[in-house]
Order: C-alpha cells, then structure tokens, then sequence
C-alpha cells in the first residue's frame, strides 16, 4: 500500500534525490509485498499468487493499516509518516525474522536491512524539516499531529495474529509499541517537535474497514489487472 | 553432487567447475563490472545427473535486475551445453555486500563506485552516517552523502568536495 502511494512521487519529488529516494523506498516495499503475498498466497492454498493477493482483492478484504493508505499529502507528510510507519516495521521486521515460519523469518531479515536505510533516511529528514525555517517546523508537526491518530491501530492484536503468536510465527504487535515510541520520541525531540498527546486513535484498517481513500487508491492500483484479467508481461 | 551409479555417462555430466566458469562470465545488468558469483548472490550449486540449479538469493527484495539475471544465468548455462538448468531462490541467510570478496571492490573503485564498508547491525535508529565514504575518482575522504538511495536499489549518492565529482556508492548491507 505505501509503496503505491511512494510511488506517486514519481517525477514530482521536491529535489532530484528525494524523488530517487522515494521511489527506491517505494520499490522495497512492493518487493516486501511481493514475497509477503507470495508466501501468504501458498500458505492459503487456494491458487492465489501473490498478483491474486494485490490486484484481485476489493478494499474490505484488505487488512492494512490505515496509515499507509492515506494520500501524500505535502512532502512533511510523506516524511513523517514514512518514519512513524518505517520505524514500527523495522522494529516488526527485527522480531519477525526469528519467525517460526523459516520463509517469512527470511524475508523479514531481508526486508529489515532494507527498513533500517528507510529509517535512517526518514528520520534525518524530520530532523531537517523539523529543526529548519518555521514554514518546514510548522509543516512537519501539523503532520506529526494529524497522523498520530493513525499509529494506535499499529499497535492492536486481533484473534487471528493473537493464535499465530501462540504458535511463534507472528509477532505480537502490542511488544512493538516500547521499542517504537523511543525511537520516535528521540528523533522528534532532536527535530524540535513535540509528541502529540494520546487521545483519540482511529480504528478500523486491520478489520478491513477503511478510510474514503483507500477505494480510489485501489481502482487505480488494480485498473490494468482489472480490465486485462490474465495479462501478463 | 554427482551421485555414483548414474544412467548418463560421467564425461558428459556438468562438473562445477565448468559451470562457475558460465557463471564467473554471467554480469550484473546494473553492474556490469561484477559477476553474479562476486555479487555473492549464487550461494549453491546443485547438481543431478545432467541438470544443474543454481541457488541464488536476492539482494533487495524489490530489485527488478533479479528476473533478467535469473535468465542470464539459464541462457549462459544453455550455451554452454547444459540443457537442463534451473534457477532456485532462497532467502536465508538474506544477502549482505560482505560477500562481495576484495578483489571484487576494488573491480567496482576502479569502474567509479564507492565500494560498501563492513555492514553492522544498526538497531536502534541512527541519525549520524559513519565516517566519510571515499571517493572512487580521488581517493578523498572529504566527501558528503547526498542520498541514501540512487540510480539503482544497491546505491546511494555522494559529492567529492575535493575533486568536486558526484559518485555512487555501492551501500553496506
């Protein structure tokens, strides 16, 4: 989900670098996707791929966050919730690759490396943003302060993911929560920023109840897959 | 490995040394300066009878060179008489550049690319890079990151404020 929406930054980054960045980091999260859906898809066994799995799904059927599926927004929104999300999923990813499921513990030590250069580059553009003019400071926390209601759901276990931790194969997304919130309480801190209160969180995402964006992102995500079933190329 | 008692005559099996060899001449598309074995990302050979696969892992999990390098390794294999040959992808251990051996970064200095420092775990989060990445171009430590991403999902961007030159870096994983 977020490596789609990155990837509409495509051609419109703010300098040269960033727009590379982005679409790189795009492009690792696609590819996480990709091998996630891939061993989801067999682990299922109904026949569904990992392109079943992406294109073929409607909007209640998915189960992500809501967080990633909201639009870009400036270029501060994009950078902050890039390191809310890409802290959190370095911290997911550490704990996955000790996974009982020997697939995904290799691919979440693949995908962690990866979250590590994500984190790095966020965070030092929050420090950037946050820590320059008032126009960026200002920026960077009205985003810090509209996503915050989003990072709650990270944080919830269902039934289904309470059952796989049981059996070692998930990580209980609760234990995530310490680790995460010093990370970010260190960069805010250095970016001059203040950590919004914890009041109302959104809900709804990991049950497949969505925000209003994630339908329109979807139509245009899965139009090719949709209008050409079966293409390949 | 090559099991005793097998129908096909042995001086027609592929040896391993034959297909390193195929395999030694098979280049990144990205980077065309380093094989896929000094890539470190052919991590086995198998070997049954006459059909050889090669077990490779990726080395971002979003790469798109990884498709034509899995045909490049099929298509090289073929020309060198092996009809049956296969590409088998793993995941563990996950690819780190600290399988790229000496003699291939100094291969990747040579062609303009910074080459990785010895990768390090690097939990938690940290804000400051490590020391300077040497210039290819000047040998300069006076250097400064540009970008931790670039042209391809390997590199990241750097500027030489000695001889003042941009350059890529092959980054530490």
């Amino acid at each position: 989900m977020l490596g789609h929406r990155l990837s509409e930054w495509c051609g419109h980054g703010p300098i040269l670098e960033e727009d590379i960045a982005l679409t790189n980091i795009a492009l690792d999260l696609v590819g996480e996707a990709n091998l996630v859906l891939q061993r989801a898809g067999r682990v299922e066994g109904k026949g569904r791929d990992q392109d079943a799995l992406a294109f073929l799904r409607t909007d209640r059927e998915y189960r992500n966050a809501m967080m990633v599926e909201l639009p870009n927004g400036d270029f501060g929104y994009t950078i902050v919730r890039q390191f809310l999300f890409s802290a959190y999923a370095m911290h997911q990813w550490e704990a996955l690759s000790s996974s009982k499921d020997a697939d995904l513990a290799g691919i979440a030590a693949k995908a962690l490396k990866e979250s590590r250069y994500h984190v790095r580059h966020s965070a030092e553009w929050v420090v950037r943003l946050g820590d320059g003019t008032d126009e960026s400071h200002g920026r960077a926390q009205d985003a810090l302060d509209d996503l915050w209601r989003y990072t709650g759901e990270l944080f919830i276990t269902d039934e289904v993911e309470q059952s796989l931790v049981t059996q070692k194969l998930a990580v209980d997304p609760a234990s995530l929560m310490a680790p995460w919130r010093r990370d970010v309480a260190d960069v805010v801190a250095r970016a001059t920023l203040r950590l919004p209160p914890d009041g109302y969180m959104q809900r709804g995402g990991r049950a497949g109840l969505h925000t209003e964006h994630l339908g329109i992102m979807l139509a245009e995500m899965q139009v090719v897959s949709r209008a050409f079933p079966g293409a390949r190329w | 490995m090559v099991t005793s008692g097998d129908a096909v005559s042995p001086a027609t099996l592929p040896t391993r040394d034959l297909v390193y060899a195929v395999l030694n001449a098979v280049k990144d598309p990205e980077v065309p300066v380093l094989s896929v074995v000094e890539l470190g990302i052919v991590r086995d050979v198998e070997f049954a009878g006459p059909a050889v696969t090669v077990v490779v892992t990726p080395t971002y999990s979003g790469c798109p060179a990884m498709h034509t390098i899995e045909a490049d390794i099929v298509a090289a294999l073929h020309d060198a008489g092996i009809a049956e040959a296969r590409v088998r992808t793993v995941f563990t251990p996950a690819w780190t550049t600290d399988w790229i051996p000496f003699a291939a970064r100094q291969k990747l200095i040579a062609y303009g690319i910074a080459a990785p420092a010895h990768s390090v775990a690097q939990s938690p989060v940290q804000l400051r890079r490590r020391e300077p990445v040497p210039c290819p171009f000047c040998g300069s430590v006076k250097t400064s990151p540009r970008s931790e991403f670039g042209s391809t999902a390997c590199k990241a961007l750097h500027y030489c404020n000695a001889c003042m030159q941009p350059f890529e870096e092959f980054k530490s994983i």
